[in-house]
């Protein structure tokens, strides 16, 4: 219980420094805050872009378009080759008046649709593979592609792999990131407490020759870049939030635009408190790596 | 850690030198003991020793050859890691007083029983009662600047025997003060001596070594003199 009330006090003496220097507190909150954004912002559009794309690439589905001139019986040569096929699942045939019905119920475009002469788009079959192995896919295209009267074959799910792979990529930049950030908040609280010591020199040195160990000197540093830490997560917590809460109200109207919802998800409780427990395990180690250097150079020999 | 009533030696030095990065020399080979509940005077023109002897006793410093054994602990073997709990068996009184000046008085004494972590209730009774001791029981809030040269000196002595120690090291205790503060200060140093703690001053205060013919160990550039 003693031992539990002295870490308690340290915490209470650690936010009382904090309070005690509001405005160069505040600083290396903020600094730390912001540096501490980028990544996590990052990871967070990485994460809602991969929700994305997950949702598509997981339909392996491709899209026949036939030629505007295609007659009746070219689209039934078709549709016979697609039900003779057993790799594939699920067809849906769309006609040319549906796809134009659906588009003026959809978006908007009614004017802008009622000003062509005639219907410009074409029939389309929407064929849903047994398997989503790539090489079915691309053989599926590839034969579909020379029938008669087929103007184009897409694998709907192709960008959205690139999307993924790209998405790869993304998270080895992210991770880079972090670890350079990582580096500077310790060398920012590595610094902060530097400048802790140097005021407090007198009082190191007379607690060592009375008898304080090394962690009974470390500790109140400890406590006070843990703290720094982790008021610097709750910056950047802060500030990723605002982002989030800025562009969703913009991808609200940009997606009205286009007759769909968009919006990007909250950091969830885990990844908030990763977020926190990292910034304040940062400031700790910043702080013990500068005491325990100042407790090395005093050391005599 | 208490004063107890055995006797035997508190403190051996045996063959100890002291040499210096850049070969300055402050002892050489010296051998004397120091019984539990004994005081002694160690004193010497400065630059005797005196010091270092102290700083090689509370392991601040590290003897060059030989051996300083505490309470049958052998200090020049000790692990780092032990060092802090040995010199809780010491009361250390600072030539440079060593007060921290953006403490109150009440914390600077409080210091060395937070350190052994006591807890807070315990901390203010002993605090208090040290302070009383001392006669300082009335500026507990103060600040040590607006304390003068002796009640500074008090506050050391608080701290130094607040935490109940075995020995008393003291550095030049009477060295910037008048006869009637030293003549005090002596007093404690005598009265404390009377209830079991080793006592230890080094000084050069021909005065006061007159008044308590204690026991003597005399240095001379580095060396004990008969």
């Amino acid at each position: 219980m003693n031992w539990l009330l002295e870490h308690l006090h340290t915490l209470r003496d650690g936010l009382a420094r904090l309070a005690q220097q509001p405005f160069a507190a505040m600083l290396n909150i903020i600094v730390m805050g912001i540096a501490l954004s980028l990544p996590a912002g990052f990871y967070l559009a990485l994460g809602n872009l991969q929700t994305f794309s997950r949702q598509l690439s997981s339909d392996p589905q491709v899209s026949i378009f036939m030629a505007l001139d295609a007659g009746q019986a070219e689209v039934a040569a078709v549709e016979q080759k697609l039900k003779s096929n057993p790799d594939i699942g699920k067809m849906e045939f769309i006609s040319k008046d549906q796809a134009l019905a659906r588009l003026k119920r959809g978006a908007g475009l009614s004017d802008v649709l009622a000003n062509f002469g005639r219907n410009p788009l074409p029939d389309a079959f929407v064929v849903t593979t047994r398997s989503n192995d790539p090489a079915l896919l691309e053989s599926i295209r590839d034969q579909a592609r020379k029938w008669q009267k087929v103007e184009h074959v897409q694998l709907d799910a192709d960008w959205a792999r690139r999307l993924d792979a790209a998405l790869n990529v993304g998270r080895v930049l992210v991770t880079l990131l972090t670890v350079l950030l990582a580096v500077a908040l310790v060398a920012v609280t590595f610094n902060t407490i530097r400048l802790q010591i140097l005021t407090r020199r007198d009082e190191i040195e007379v607690s060592k020759l009375i008898g304080a160990t090394n962690a009974f000197i470390r500790r109140p540093f400890l406590y006070f870049g843990a703290l720094q830490g982790f008021a610097g997560g709750l910056a950047a917590w802060a500030i990723v939030a605002a982002a989030v809460l800025a562009l969703n109200v913009q991808l609200a109207d940009l997606g009205g635009l286009y007759g769909t919802m968009v919006r990007l998800d909250w950091p969830g409780l885990e990844e908030v408190l990763i977020l926190l427990g990292f910034s304040a395990f940062l400031g700790w180690l910043g702080a013990w790596i500068s005491v325990s250097r100042h407790l090395w150079q005093i050391e005599p020999r | 850690m208490s004063a107890e009533p055995v006797r035997g030696p508190m403190i051996q030095v045996s063959r100890v030198s002291k040499r210096y990065a850049g070969g300055y020399e402050a002892l050489r080979d010296v051998t004397f003991s120091i019984d539990t509940g004994e005081m002694v005077f160690i004193t010497g023109h400065s630059g005797a020793g005196k010091s270092t002897l102290l700083k090689l006793v509370t392991a601040i410093e590290r003897p060059t050859s030989g051996s300083v054994i505490i309470n049958g602990q052998n200090v020049s073997s000790m692990k780092a890691g032990m060092i802090p709990f040995f010199r809780r068996n010491f009361g250390l009184i600072f030539q440079d007083h060593k007060l921290l000046f953006d403490r109150s008085v009440y914390e600077n004494v409080a210091l060395p029983l937070a350190i052994t972590g006591f807890p807070r209730g315990e901390i203010a009774k002993r605090s208090r009662a040290a302070l009383d001791k001392v006669g300082l029981l009335g500026r507990e809030k103060a600040r040590p600047i607006t304390l003068s040269g002796g009640e500074q000196q008090r506050l050391c002595i608080a701290r130094a025997i607040v935490n109940r120690p075995a020995i008393l090291l003291a550095d030049e205790p009477t060295g910037n003060l008048d006869t009637a503060y030293a003549e005090e200060i002596i007093g404690m140093f005598r009265s404390f001596n009377q209830v079991g703690v080793t006592v230890v001053i080094a000084t050069h205060d021909e005065d006061m070594i007159q008044k308590l013919g204690p026991r003597i160990l005399h240095l001379d550039h580095g060396r004990i003199a008969a």
